[in-house]
């Protein structure tokens, strides 16, 4: 069932913002997410990812073309906060989107800014802070927790408002291994387990490889998506952009060159072992 | 081989004789060698910030000495100043030190600190500008026109500038694309061997180690469990799973293969190696060309 | 380090004093600073001890961290400590009435002053500080005083204090690094060598704004009106009891005050 479809979008920053005034930072996009995907959108910086991703809840209206959410536009400003209801935005900097002093009170800023009653704001921060394991923190300060940490609260911060999707702006790019693990287990237990929609923004390819499907962008448009299959088995396209893939889809690859006979491409440790033993066999 | 930096058994207490004493550094002795390029890896809080920290006086031992080229740092404390000119320290997310009307004036902030005036401090502030990859065409720009990628480059210019003996850089690739890693690496080797000096590049990512780095210093619970060549780090990948680590993709699945008993040989660090390696083994049984 | 500083955090531990409604322990504070201010005698200085005593013990939190929080202000008492030498004791500096200041009591009333404030922002959460000021404020929605905006910025100004200073910390370890000089220099020297470091400050508080305005937006943040609080505060008999408690302070120091002729 689709729940965001984005139709032929164009977006420029205005001048006085972006260094390249002239240049569509999102230039004719088309793109469907389903609900209950997970969804990965990989690129360079300034490919345009991170303007599409504010596109999804409304904080950037497209030039032209347009954005559906749930069945409403985003450009109707009636619907815009029911938007931001149904799809939460999580931001790269974590320690810049924690504005309360207290663990357990940032949480509750969302609900709170809807006009929640008190006692179900308490249930949803407790369900929220248990769900991205953050429970016994709730007293903490944010400047004390790990990246990871931060994050996850910051997820849970989004996960209080209950919205049906959540669209990550690279949330890891500034974590640690451990804190990148972190927040990459907590989106698939959330979308597996709630079966929130996640679009995740990352240029990390072991991540992108762990979603349903993997949506690739370059200067603004879309380059190619799929399955990570799919997408990572076009190894030469992606080197030609300057992407990485992971080590073992590239040692497949140049195996292939060498006139080695391997069926697929692999993309995890255990798959590219079976394959070659297979192979020399 | 001489030897420029040793560390005598330092040690760091954070906070001493407080509640919040925490030990950050222990009992560290180690030698690096005029020339080489160390990699330094640990999980977050293994200590290993605190350890670069203490080789240009940033942070004081509280014990054991730290020896610049044979001679403590800390002989003479007032004259600190001066071991931070020769031993360059790049910090993480380096671009928010950026403060300067120009990109010149920026880069040119520490070689001026250090004395340089007149035409030598501009052979200084182009050179590094050069050597970290800053268009000529930016360095009259304010650096904060500048992109993520392009401001990054403008600060390790900036200490680059200093011509220091030994360049320390904290996570330089932290929150950069992977073009972006590719080419600050790819620049941070090749002034590397252009100028000779010693190099640590401290990173989570262990695949840009297993490029550049000739040895590996291992960080866990303040202490350095290991101190050995890149190949042999890397060969130990159950050590440094235990430290909270792990080893390239593709060295992890070269072990395992080898641990299945084929013939390829130990702490294999790269694609091509692999795959020059899995070729050649393929080729004696005509599977490959 | 300048993180290393313990006035104005908050411990979430449990305690008596951190349940008070954060309206009482605001009104409580300003009676209490008011009062020491009104202190003339030994006798009516020991009932302020007394009870300032009895507060930090109830709020349960150790007391190395008030002393901690004493060592800011050590060196203001001791400069004013000299000065008081040369001016003798007792002195008043300033006279009005029955009101008389005297370096002593300046003294006292900063000693005191920033162990009760500690013991209010020890015990009590940026957010709930600045939610019972809005609520103290509310009167002043008359006059058109932006009384949530206002309450706002001050607790986000409040969670970020410690994030701006570990970022002071590291922008001054680069700086550093690049041979700054901070420790040496005539004053004109030490103010310039600050620039480095403050506009890399500013340069990233302005982006950090930036980005905490769209975090807040996304959600779904649009001003006071319509929002829910999830610890509503109310007073209640205890608050009642600790107001009550409060008024013997005054009560105490004003009859020691007539009893007892002004010596100190």
């Amino acid at each position: 069932m689709k729940f965001i479809s984005i139709e032929n979008v164009c977006f420029s920053y205005a001048e006085e913002t972006d260094p390249q005034p002239h240049v569509n930072a999102v230039d004719g996009v088309t793109l469907t997410v389903d609900k209950g995907e997970f969804v990965a959108v990989i690129g360079h910086n300034g490919c345009g990812k991170s303007t599409l991703a504010k596109h999804l809840n409304a904080m950037l209206l497209p030039d032209s073309g347009r954005v559906i959410v749930d069945g409403d536009d985003t450009a109707d400003e009636e619907k815009t906060w029911d938007i931001r209801e149904k799809v939460g935005l999580v931001l790269q900097n974590p320690d810049n989107q924690l504005v309360a002093g207290i663990v357990e009170e940032d949480v509750a800023f969302g609900p709170e800014n809807l006009g929640v009653e008190p006692d179900e704001i308490r249930r949803r921060v407790d369900e929220a802070l248990k769900a991205v394991d953050m429970y016994e923190y709730r007293g903490h300060a944010p400047h004390k927790l790990s990246g990871g940490q931060k994050q996850r609260v910051a997820i849970a911060g989004i996960l209080a408002i209950q919205p049906q999707c959540i669209v990550l702006d690279e949330p890891t790019a500034m974590l640690d291994p451990n804190g990148r693990d972190e927040v990459m287990r907590t989106l698939q237990k959330l979308n597996r387990e709630q079966g929130i929609t996640v679009v995740l923004i990352t240029h990390y390819m072991d991540e992108a490889v762990k979603a349903d499907r993997v949506v690739v962008m370059d200067n603004g448009k879309v380059l190619t998506q799929g399955t990570p299959q799919e997408v990572f088995r076009q190894v030469e396209l992606l080197k030609k952009h300057r992407l990485d893939v992971p080590q073992t889809a590239e040692l497949a690859y140049r195996l292939r060159g060498c006139g080695v006979d391997l069926p697929d491409i692999p993309l995890t440790e255990d798959e590219c072992i079976k394959m070659l033993e297979e192979a020399m066999k | 081989m001489s030897c420029i930096l040793e560390l005598q058994n330092i040690g760091f207490t954070y906070g001493a004789g407080t509640p919040f004493e925490k030990r950050a550094v222990d009992g560290v002795s180690l030698k690096i060698n005029k020339g080489e390029f160390i990699g330094v890896i640990g999980h977050t809080g293994s200590g290993k910030s605190t350890l670069v920290q203490m080789l240009n006086g940033l942070i004081r031992p509280t014990d054991g000495r730290v020896l610049l080229d044979g001679k403590d740092i800390w002989d003479e404390p007032k004259k600190i100043r001066n071991v931070r000119f020769r031993v360059g320290m790049v910090f993480q997310y380096p671009e928010y030190q950026l403060f300067e009307e120009t990109v010149y004036k920026d880069i040119a902030f520490g070689a001026q600190n250090k004395g340089l005036t007149g035409k030598e401090l501009d052979e200084a502030v182009l050179k590094a500008a050069r050597f970290a990859g800053v268009k000529e065409s930016h360095l009259q720009k304010s650096p904060f026109d500048l992109s993520g990628g392009e401001k990054r480059r403008a600060a390790i210019a900036g200490v680059i500038a200093m011509d220091p003996d030994v360049l320390v850089l904290d996570e330089p690739t932290a929150g950069l694309d992977p073009m972006g890693r590719e080419i600050l690496l790819s620049q941070i080797s090749g002034y590397h061997k252009q100028r000779g000096n010693t190099i640590l590049l401290v990173s989570h990512t262990m695949e840009d180690i297993a490029r550049v780095a000739d040895r590996i210093i291992v960080m866990n619970r303040s202490e350095c469990v290991m101190f050995d060549t890149t190949k042999s780090v890397f060969a130990q990948g159950d050590k440094l799973r235990e430290t909270g680590l792990r080893v390239p993709q593709i060295t992890s699945v070269m072990q395992t293969l080898k641990n299945k008993g084929y013939s390829v040989p130990d702490g294999v660090l790269t694609v091509d190696e692999a795959t020059s390696v899995l070729a050649a083994l393929m080729k004696k049984e005509g599977k490959a060309w | 380090m300048v993180r290393d500083v313990a006035f104005g955090q908050y411990f979430p531990t449990d305690s008596v004093i951190h349940r008070l409604d954060p309206r009482a322990k605001i009104l409580m504070f300003i009676a209490y600073i008011v009062v020491i201010f009104c202190t003339f005698n030994y006798a009516s200085l020991g009932v302020i001890a007394g009870f300032t005593v009895l507060f930090l013990a109830l709020s349960r939190i150790s007391p190395k961290f008030y002393f901690k929080s004493l060592k800011v202000i050590i060196f203001i008492v001791i400069f004013t400590s000299l000065l008081n030498l040369f001016y003798g004791t007792g002195e008043p500096i300033f006279q009005w009435g029955i009101f008389k200041l005297t370096w002593n009591g300046i003294h006292r009333a900063i000693f005191v002053t920033v162990l009760a404030s500690s013991c209010l922002t020890f015990t009590t959460s940026p957010t709930e500080l600045t939610d019972a000021m809005e609520r103290l404020m509310k009167p002043l929605k008359v006059i058109h005083f932006p009384v949530h905006e206002v309450s706002m910025m001050m607790s986000l100004a409040l969670r970020f204090i410690p994030t701006l200073l570990e970022e002071t910390d590291k922008i001054m370890a680069a700086q550093k690094a690049r041979g700054a000089n901070m420790d040496s220099g005539n004053l004109i020297q030490r103010v310039k060598s600050l620039i480095p470091i403050l506009i890399p400050l500013f340069v990233s508080a302005f982006r950090r704004a930036y980005d905490i305005a769209t975090a807040m937006e996304c959600r779904c943040y649009r001003g006071g009106a319509g929002r829910t609080r999830m610890k509503s505060i109310h007073m209640s008999t205890r608050d009642g009891i600790a107001v009550a408690v409060l008024v013997l302070v005054p009560a105490g120091v004003i009859i020691c005050n007539i009893l007892i002729p002004a010596m100190v």
